[in-house]
């Protein structure tokens, strides 16, 4: 039941002294990049001034925003050629983070995805079919990887085209699926038109779900849907993606892999540590990557350690589902955005007025964003084509912009909130945060 | 040249009703109006006594109103009244965006409005014809 027994139960005696070894390590790699060389000598930090694992916190946060500010190299810890491949989170126009691995990298993220894969009974006689989009977005390709490292044999279907997922279920045998949660849902309806009862019909026994934030309520109608056991998977780019956080078959809190990440919980307004089990914002710091090491990065995510051990005997601690954002980031259909994106792409045409209204609804299951947008009175020459032709744009700039479609209205000049203020933008009307 | 009132509007239960509020209070009267609706939203459009009062009045009670020039001719209410205008449209290729016409029962005459690209070729095409084109007061007072 163990992918790597020793590891998964080391006590925490153990673990720490690893996670200090681990650290020293990471500190000096880190060092060769060149934020870190700068910053270590700002700061007096060295591996050997790390004498145990609370010296973690003289080193300073980081952010996304840090991570766009050095864009692309600048925390490169390796020489380029070095580098086997980049992810990158979603946001085309300046607001993508970027990371790197080397291919030693991509081997220690291949076994942590397999290592959660096989928690929860994945083996190599089972048929894979990984239904994440591959490409930039971690999802897709980390467990590709993941589930070779295993022995599995993988289906790599990709995002989309319902009706070819399901074929490629029942043809091939598929056994585990990865899925997007609402995207899962959603294809529920896709098997009663094709007339296809998964229960009788498939041979799904597992799912794991991911990239956006579910409820408990979610993931038990889709066990019910599919006749599996659904595992939460917990990951971000910045961490390699996922891999980073799993549940194990006890289905209550993910076991987040503390021989190659450091976790701390905090107070997103005074920084300082939480103790288990109160709510704080997760930061991460990686311990095994050479390519491009990142210490405390602050990944915006709210969440809670459980204090109590986890009866399936894994010494690693738990991490409850992500309950909120400190931020205004949205995910949609699994994909990131922040509402600064919507306004700079409404606000390049020259036909919009200055206030929008974001509204994220559920609709069969599936998320659907609505862009309200005003239109500016000077432009308006009572010519619906040309109305028609700006709605048209907004839809085409957001969706290469965000990756997503938009609905997207026009409303009378002078109708939305004003944008002096603290204008509420956003209406999420989902059910998202567990 | 006539001018035709245009007001942008959300495609929603109620405004029409305070477009027309407004227009009442303000004693404008209709000869003609106009809806035409897209994705969620709609054109208002109107033919009235005062277009530029009206269009005042819109935008001072925050509508997003906008005076557009339009075509206007008279012609006879009977069969093939239309027909004679159109032949001459075809006959130049003048596509036609917008087309609405009204009739005015007591002189047996109708007006159409024409709404076109290529509008100073149209007027001219028209005039040439023989055909009568109205602008705004003589609209009024028809």
């Amino acid at each position: 039941m163990y992918w790597n027994k020793d590891i998964e139960t080391l006590d925490r005696d153990g673990l720490e002294k690893m996670q200090l070894a681990l650290l020293r390590k990471t500190v000096e790699q880190a060092g060769h990049s060149p934020y870190y060389q700068l910053l270590f000598q700002q700061e007096g930090i060295a591996p050997d001034t790390i004498k145990g694992l609370d010296d973690i916190r003289r080193i300073p946060f980081i952010t996304k925003d840090t991570l766009r500010e050095h864009y692309p190299y600048g925390f490169l810890a390796v020489p380029r050629g070095q580098i086997v491949r980049m992810h990158s989170s979603s946001g085309t126009t300046g607001r993508a983070t970027v990371i790197f691995h080397t291919a030693r990298d991509i081997d220690e993220w291949a076994g942590l995805v397999a290592r959660c894969m096989y928690m929860t009974g994945v083996r190599p006689d089972d048929v894979f079919q990984n239904m994440m989009g591959y490409g930039l977005f971690t999802g897709g390709l980390g467990f590709h990887y993941g589930a070779e490292k295993l022995g599995a044999m993988v289906i790599p279907a990709g995002a989309g085209n319902s009706k070819r997922q399901i074929m490629l279920m029942q043809e091939f045998d598929a056994t585990v699926i990865h899925i997007i949660p609402s995207y899962g849902l959603h294809l529920v309806e896709t098997f009663r038109t094709m007339g296809i009862d998964p229960h009788k019909d498939l041979k799904l026994r597992i799912a794991f779900i991911g990239a956006e934030p579910h409820t408990e309520e979610t993931r038990q109608r889709i066990e019910q849907a599919y006749g599996v056991k659904a595992y939460n998977s917990y990951g971000l780019s910045e961490m390699n993606g996922p891999g980073v956080a799993f549940e194990c078959p006890c289905q209550n809190g993910l076991h987040t892999w503390e021989d190659s990440y450091i976790l701390e919980v905090i107070d997103p307004a005074t920084l300082e540590p939480v103790p288990d089990g109160v709510e704080g914002e997760l930061v991460f710091t990686s311990l095994r990557r050479e390519g491009m090491p990142l210490l405390r990065y602050r990944t915006r995510d709210l969440a809670f350690v459980y204090p109590e051990p986890c009866p399936c005997g894994r010494t690693h601690r738990r991490i409850s589902r992500i309950k909120g954002r400190t931020d205004d980031m949205l995910i949609v259909k699994g994909v990131n955005m922040f509402p600064i994106q919507i306004e700079k792409a409404l606000m390049a045409i020259p036909e919009v007025g200055s206030n929008f209204q974001i509204i994220l609804d559920t609709i069969d299951d599936n998320d659907f964003m609505t862009v309200k947008a005003e239109i500016r009175a000077e432009m308006f020459t009572g010519d619906l084509k040309h109305l028609e032709s700006v709605r048209k744009r907004i839809i085409d700039d957001l969706r290469s912009e965000l990756l997503v479609t938009p609905r997207v209205e026009l409303v009378e000049p002078d109708t939305l909130p004003k944008s002096e203020g603290k204008a509420v933008r956003v209406f999420d009307n989902r059910k998202q945060w567990g | 040249m006539a001018q035709q009132v245009c007001i942008f509007a959300e495609n929603k239960p109620g405004r029409l009703e305070r477009l027309t509020k407004i227009l009442k209070d303000a004693h404008i009267n209709m000869r003609a109006i106009t809806i035409a609706t897209s994705q969620g939203f709609g054109i208002i459009k109107l033919i009235v006594n005062d277009p530029v009062k009206t269009a005042e009045t819109l935008r001072a009670k925050g509508l997003t109103a906008y005076l557009r020039e339009v075509i206007a001719v008279l012609m006879d209410d009977q069969p093939g009244g239309l027909q004679k205008i159109a032949e001459v449209f075809a006959r130049k290729e003048i596509n036609i965006e917008d087309a609405y016409g009204f009739v005015i029962k007591d002189k047996n005459q109708a007006v159409m409005i024409f709404d076109v690209e290529e509008m100073p070729e149209a007027v001219t095409l028209l005039s040439k014809a023989g055909f009568i084109l109205l602008n705004d007061e003589e609209l009024y007072n028809l």
